[in-house]
């Protein structure tokens, strides 16, 4: 009983990290309707700005993880969304007008040149990530332990889907998120600036991905420049397990990829850790592609 | 016209990779190694065409098809215990070839099935996750070597086997893109909606695209498990998928002789950059993101196929 209240903990715990992910992906479907490949490798540089920013800004608040914590987010959550915004304006707007496999297509590459550009910027092997959250056993009874970390995480990802959700909801540019994701021209039509409101979805993606890297690096410390591949698809299975272009299907459906995983590696075996998603993903393809959440959008000539 | 030209190209091509067996042994093992890998590459990157290029269905998990075929014909020769220069070796190596690719064909069936139901992102995706899941499922096998690898094949493939097979596939993809048939590829490529309109059943294309595309993935991969003689799990992961799409997208999709030109430059090209290749992957997938902004047709490609003044309808998806 305990081991399975253990599972589910650590479960939420993964599943909160890939559903800061698979919001970035969802957003920027809901709006470009195309899949951001190189996501899960904004994430990974996200990591690597916590990897080489931490002992700094730690030196600099004299160890007290309580501020040089939040710095770091907060800076890494800039950085990602700086690169964010950048890769938008150089590789994908000129493409708009373009067939969406050619947006794919250089997806990709973007996603291929972060990777490699990383091995050669930071190198190819892990890297320890330094301790950001402190990790103390907060309950530890005879068989559940439950350390910080996870409650960390959890918490963390917790508040910034409900400010995601403020600011989608109950800010203006959040209104306009909404309504170029209805319709780009009935919405620049009404005076909603197109380009400014897709680079603030780039923004807000980016910067949940950086945070989702942080906490992610807290808990698996071992960090690499190809470390965003499979968090980013196991994110975007999770963003079509949702329903994908709805908020609140992405968080469901990170939550419930982090369990089924963490389900399989505790009770089958680890080695199907990186299929399980993808099996997740092909039945939900053939029985209801439009996500658990998800509209149906019929195709019309 | 059409067909006499392609069959005396087959003709030569075969002979050709024939007599070149003869001088295999003069010509430096690494040289001959690059070449045999430019023989699996157009194979690979032609069949491939046949499903991104010609049936516009973006598949990301060729890799996967290539690891059944090279697994599949490994089990069948090595359990079959033939050695290289026995007379069993030119018929237990060609039987291996064909199951081979029967077996990645039925495998492309079951790829091909979702696939009715998904276009562009989702189909890569989907894609991307069968190749993977292969791979997972051969590290979990013990039988054929789990994560250790299989090893002990005999080597058997030769530069006649590559050549002459790249030919044939060259040979039967142009056959089949200039038939009748074929042009329902191209229909079905081009608008979906309108195909399905004029009587073309886009379902039984995109399955048959699947199909022989695996089929001849399937083929690749077991001429480079006789080859290289040890077959390892992570020789197929996504990456190699991801190489052999840059192949057909740097060479145009859909344009045959485009494709067979950027497999044997991409071939090349990393082996020629040996002495700074870890910059080998940044400057394929630079070039992929600069192609794709500036000519997103591929670089030997003038216009679309189509030749008589039509304009194609680009999008893809």
């Amino acid at each position: 009983m305990s081991e399975l209240l253990q599972q589910i903990i650590n479960g939420i715990s993964l599943g909160s990290i890939y559903a800061l992910i698979a919001l970035g992906y969802t957003m920027i479907y809901g709006i470009l309707r195309f899949i951001n490949f190189a996501h899960g490798d904004v994430f990974m540089v996200g990591a690597f700005i916590g990897f080489y920013l931490a002992p700094r800004i730690k030196a600099l608040f004299g160890g007290s993880l309580l501020i040089a914590t939040p710095v770091v987010f907060l800076i890494a959550m800039i950085g990602c969304s700086l690169l964010g915004v950048t890769i938008e304006k150089l590789a994908y707007r000129p493409l708009r007008p373009q067939p969406k496999l050619t947006v794919l297509i250089t997806a990709i590459g973007v996603s291929l040149f972060l990777e490699f550009g990383g091995q050669l910027v930071f190198g190819p092997d892990p890297k320890l990530f330094p301790t950001l959250i402190p990790s103390s056993t907060v309950i530890n009874t005879q068989n559940l332990v439950v350390g910080s970390n996870s409650i960390a995480v959890i918490v963390t990802a917790l508040v910034l889907m409900l400010l995601l959700r403020f600011v989608v909801y109950n800010t203006k540019i959040g209104t306009a998120m909404r309504a170029v994701s209805y319709n780009h021209r009935a919405a620049s039509l009404m005076g909603i600036n197109i380009d400014t409101v897709i680079s603030f979805t780039f923004v807000l993606g980016s910067s949940l991905a950086a945070a989702a890297a942080i906490l992610y690096a807290s808990v698996y410390p071992s960090i690499n420049p190809l470390m965003g591949i499979f968090p980013g698809l196991k994110a975007f299975v999770a963003a079509v397990l949702g329903g994908i272009g709805n908020l609140a299907g992405a968080a469901l459906g990170g939550l419930i990829i982090g369990l089924t995983e963490t389900f399989v590696v505790g009770y089958i075996s680890p080695t199907f850790r990186d299929a399980i998603a993808f099996s997740i993903l092909i039945l939900i393809l053939l029985f209801k592609p439009s996500g658990i959440m998800g509209k149906d959008e019929p195709e019309k000539v | 016209m059409r067909l006499d030209r392609s069959v005396i190209f087959l003709a030569v091509a075969v002979l050709a990779s024939a007599l070149a067996t003869l001088f295999e042994k003069s010509i430096n093992p690494y040289y001959f190694q690059i070449i045999i890998y430019i023989g699996i590459n157009i194979i690979l990157a032609s069949s491939l065409n046949l499903i991104n290029g010609f049936a516009g269905q973006f598949s990301l998990g060729h890799a996967g098809f290539m690891a059944v075929g090279a697994y599949t014909a490994a089990v069948i020769t090595t359990s079959l215990g033939v050695t290289r220069g026995s007379i069993f070796a030119i018929p237990v190596l060609a039987l291996a070839l064909l199951l081979a690719g029967l077996m990645a064909s039925i495998f492309g069936l079951i790829v091909g099935i979702p696939s009715l139901r998904l276009k562009g992102d989702y189909l890569a995706i989907t894609t991307l996750g069968f190749g993977e899941i292969i791979r997972v499922i051969v590290q979990n096998l013990d039988f054929l070597g789990a994560a250790r690898g299989f090893t002990g094949i005999p080597k058997l493939a030769n530069s006649f086997w590559v050549f002459s097979t790249a030919a044939l596939v060259i040979f039967l993809i142009y056959n089949l893109v200039n038939s009748t048939y074929g042009k329902a590829f191209l229909a079905v490529r081009d608008d979906e909606i309108a195909a399905e309109a004029v009587g073309i059943s886009s379902t039984r294309i995109k399955v048959v695209a699947f199909v022989t595309g695996a089929f001849f993935a399937g083929v690749a991969g077991g001429l480079y498990g006789h080859f290289v003689t040890y077959l390892n799990p992570m020789q197929f992961s996504f990456l190699k998928s991801f190489e052999i799409v840059v192949m057909v997208i740097i060479g145009g999709m859909g344009s045959i002789i485009g494709v067979i030109l950027s497999a044997t430059l991409l071939t090349i090209l990393p082996e020629a950059l040996r002495t700074v290749s870890q910059y080998r992957m940044v400057i394929y997938s630079l070039l992929l993101v600069i192609i794709m902004l500036t000519r997103p047709q591929g670089l030997f490609v003038r216009r679309r196929l189509f030749k008589r003044g039509s304009t194609p309808k680009t999008e893809i998806s």
